[in-house]
């Protein structure tokens, strides 16, 4: 029996819903352990928000099961998810600190916990002398940042985030990034849905692409990357390279070089004849493909 | 504390500080203080002028010489039709008539004036008709007689019980005015207040809260508080209206006088209208939840929920033929008709008996259909209610609801 803080926040097992008899969602599975930033990748229309709308319970699944925190879906474990829809908004009448309230009293964070709480946010995100502005007041940033403060208010142990930083400035792309950093460090666990790949290479610990409503990629993000490798090197260099053994073709790139290597030679190899020929290496790198390629080659390939 | 409380709370606290819900609070009484108002200033001007009138008549049919004063009407009698119309021309009298010779069996009497006119004035038609059947009578029968042959019949009504005894409700317009009032706050209410659910769940898909409402409570708890929140909100209201209406009838009595006297307000009658009006209410309130569910706009939803409203309001429309004939087929079918039965049965209390098995057949009608409709609308709300932007068919709806 695993200890109460090694729970898994989120197992998602055979999950299918169908609406007018075509499959939105076909059977996929997915884990999500705790402490980590977990990414629900995939093109628009491939099932991403009906699948967080079940695990939030908005939309009942037609088979499959969803615990979260070991358990099904009742009013507690919808206590502890925090949740960020796609295309929100707040009531445009309410204040900002209003809105806050009303959410985390929905969530059954006690009235004078959730006022410290609410304090504690907008400070950190610099908007403590806003709080008694309307809504409708704020602009598209500020209110932007309040829903986000709505997702995490009532602390929850497992937030999901849906395109979390769509049309949001730099500025407070990165703040919403910190927050989300010190939220992971803090033992919470947060599903990230988004096509910015960008983004998703620089937060994820794990990822999920799911496509046409089926699951086409799961696992580390390291390890998928490792697996979709070209098998090619970087390699910036001062002196001759003459004939190398194992590269099947060379490509000049701008300020490097990449050696396409044949199928059966290893970058380990490469590297003991470079050094063996006293070629002076400033850098050499094993290629991995963007995510955004791998997305790509992936999608395209369902599509074919 | 309880999630089911805290929306109904937000609702209703969101509802009554609306601009647009103060001011109709407000609007409906000063409304009735701009009416007694306005009936002060009106019957001021409209005044009957104390000015003597002069209507001349040649009698081409003989006997017609007594009885010419009538109040400030005075009749002149003239040798011929030209001397008539002589008089008529310099404003010496304002009109003539000329009783033909053969008035006796025909009865007709022509009059000519220079007024362009629909009908005749009353004070006009009543004083030539006194003045001829006064002296049709003269000579023939006691003066007594003929002014009990001028106004035969001064009916008094008296309603009683099945035991023979004098009824304690004696019905009449008095009677009357609470069921109408009654029914016309019944039906701003279920107007009001639908509108507001709409707004409210129009912003709440648009803002994508519902979302987050979803998933913090169950479809019925998000529409039971719902509803319940902006009722109370819609009772608020109506409290504020009623509490308002006996200081506006206080100052209306000095100048509507002995009427506001027989008004009566029958028990029956306030438990029954207060069970209506409920009904009448959650019944309206769980079709607008439907509505705004399905709809893509709230202004979509407005449209849409018109058609359910209208059948509400229609008993209205006709009220002068159901108080002529309250106990018509029609007026019973309206009554047992979820969407007109609690403005029909309010109208028809304050006119007739109605039937208790109709009271009840009405009664129950209105409660399947509430219950009914609950059960259809949290089955469709969820789904719809995601669909962002587009609104599902009719068809759809159905088959959804049959599949559930």
């Amino acid at each position: 029996m695993p200890e109460a803080e090694e729970i898994r926040p989120l197992e998602v097992s055979e999950v299918t819903k169908s609406f007018n008899r075509t499959k939105v969602v076909d059977g996929i599975s997915f884990n999500v352990e705790p402490g980590e930033i977990f990414g629900l990748i995939g093109p628009n229309g491939a099932g991403k928000t009906t699948g967080i709308r079940m695990i939030m319970d908005i939309i009942k699944p037609d088979a499959g099961r969803i615990k979260v925190f070991g358990e099904s879906l009742n009013e507690r474990t919808k206590d502890s998810i925090g949740y960020l829809p796609e295309e929100r908004g707040l009531y445009k009448k309410l204040s900002v600190l209003q809105s806050l309230l009303y959410i985390a009293s929905l969530k059954s964070v006690e009235s004078q916990r959730a006022r410290s709480r609410a304090s504690e946010l907008l400070e950190r995100v610099g908007m403590l002398a806003h709080q008694n502005k309307k809504n409708e007041e704020l602009s598209r940033g500020m209110s932007q940042i309040v829903q986000f403060l709505t997702a995490v208010i009532h602390e929850p142990r497992l937030i999901i985030l849906d395109e979390p930083f769509a049309n949001l400035d730099p500025v407070n792309t990165e703040l919403i990034k910190e927050i989300i950093l010190e939220q992971r460090g803090q033992g919470k666990s947060i599903i990230l849905s988004t096509h910015r790949m960008n983004e998703i290479e620089e937060l994820c610990d794990r990822v999920f692409m799911i496509n046409k409503g089926r699951g086409v990629l799961y696992g580390e993000l390291s390890e998928i990357k490792a697996r979709y490798r070209r098998n090619s090197v970087f390699l910036e260099y001062e002196g001759e390279l003459g004939e190398l053994e194992g590269i099947a073709r060379r490509q000049d790139h701008h300020g490097s070089t990449e050696l396409i290597l044949e199928k059966d030679a290893s970058p380990h190899e490469i590297l003991e004849q470079l050094v063996h020929r006293g070629v002076k290496i400033i850098r050499y790198e094993v290629s991995t493909p963007p995510l955004n390629d791998i997305f790509l080659q992936v999608v395209g390939k369902a599509g074919e | 504390m309880n999630k089911t409380y805290l929306i109904f709370r937000h609702e209703f606290l969101n509802t009554v500080r609306r601009t647009g819900f103060i001011i109709m609070t407000l609007i409906v009484p000063l409304l009735a203080l701009l009416g007694i108002g306005a009936y002060h200033v009106v019957s001021g001007i409209s005044k009957p002028v104390e000015e003597a009138e002069k209507i001349g008549y040649v009698d081409e049919a003989g006997g017609f010489d007594q009885f010419t004063s009538h109040g400030n009407l005075t009749l002149v009698p003239f040798q011929t039709q030209d001397e008539a119309n002589n008089a008529l021309a310099i404003n010496e009298i304002k009109e003539y008539f000329i009783i033909p010779p053969d008035y006796i069996s025909t009865g007709v009497v022509n009059r000519y004036t220079m007024q362009k006119e629909l009908y005749p004035p009353p004070a006009t038609m009543t004083a030539i008709n006194t003045f001829l059947l006064k002296n049709l009578l003269s000579g023939q029968v006691p003066a007594s007689t003929a002014s009990r042959i001028e106004a035969p019949l001064n009916l008094v009504t008296v309603t009683l019980t099945a035991t023979g005894e004098v009824a304690p409700e004696q019905g009449g317009f008095g009677n009357f005015v609470f069921p109408g009032v009654f029914s016309i706050l019944l039906v701003l209410a279920i107007i009001f207040s639908s509108t507001y659910l709409l707004q409210g769940l129009g912003e709440e898909k648009e803002n994508r809260l519902i979302e987050i409402l979803l998933s913090s409570v169950s479809t019925r708890q998000l529409l039971t508080s719902k509803v319940l929140g902006i009722g109370a909100a819609g009772l608020v209201q109506v409290a504020v209206w009623v509490v308002s209406a006996p200081l506006l009838l206080r100052l209306a009595s000095s100048s509507i006088g002995g009427f506001i006297s027989t008004i009566q307000l029958p028990a029956h009658f306030l438990i029954l209208g207060i069970i209506y009006f409920i009904l009448g209410y959650l019944l309206f309130a769980v079709l607008s939840a439907s509505i705004g569910a399905i709809s893509s706009s709230s202004r979509e939803g407005q449209q849409l929920i018109a058609i359910f409203t209208l059948p509400a309001v229609a008993p209205l429309w006709f009220i002068s033929l159901l108080m002529m004939f309250p106990n018509n087929p029609v007026w019973i079918g309206l009554s047992i008709f979820p969407l007109t039965a609690p403005v029909a049965v309010m109208i028809r209390l304050g006119v007739t008996d109605v039937p208790a098995w109709q009271l009840a057949a009405s009664i129950a009608v209105l409660v399947v259909s509430i219950v009914g409709g609950l059960l259809i609308t949290i089955r469709v709300f969820r789904t719809y209610l995601l669909m962002y932007g587009k609104r599902p068919g009719l068809g759809k709806v159905l088959s959804m609801v049959l599949k559930g």
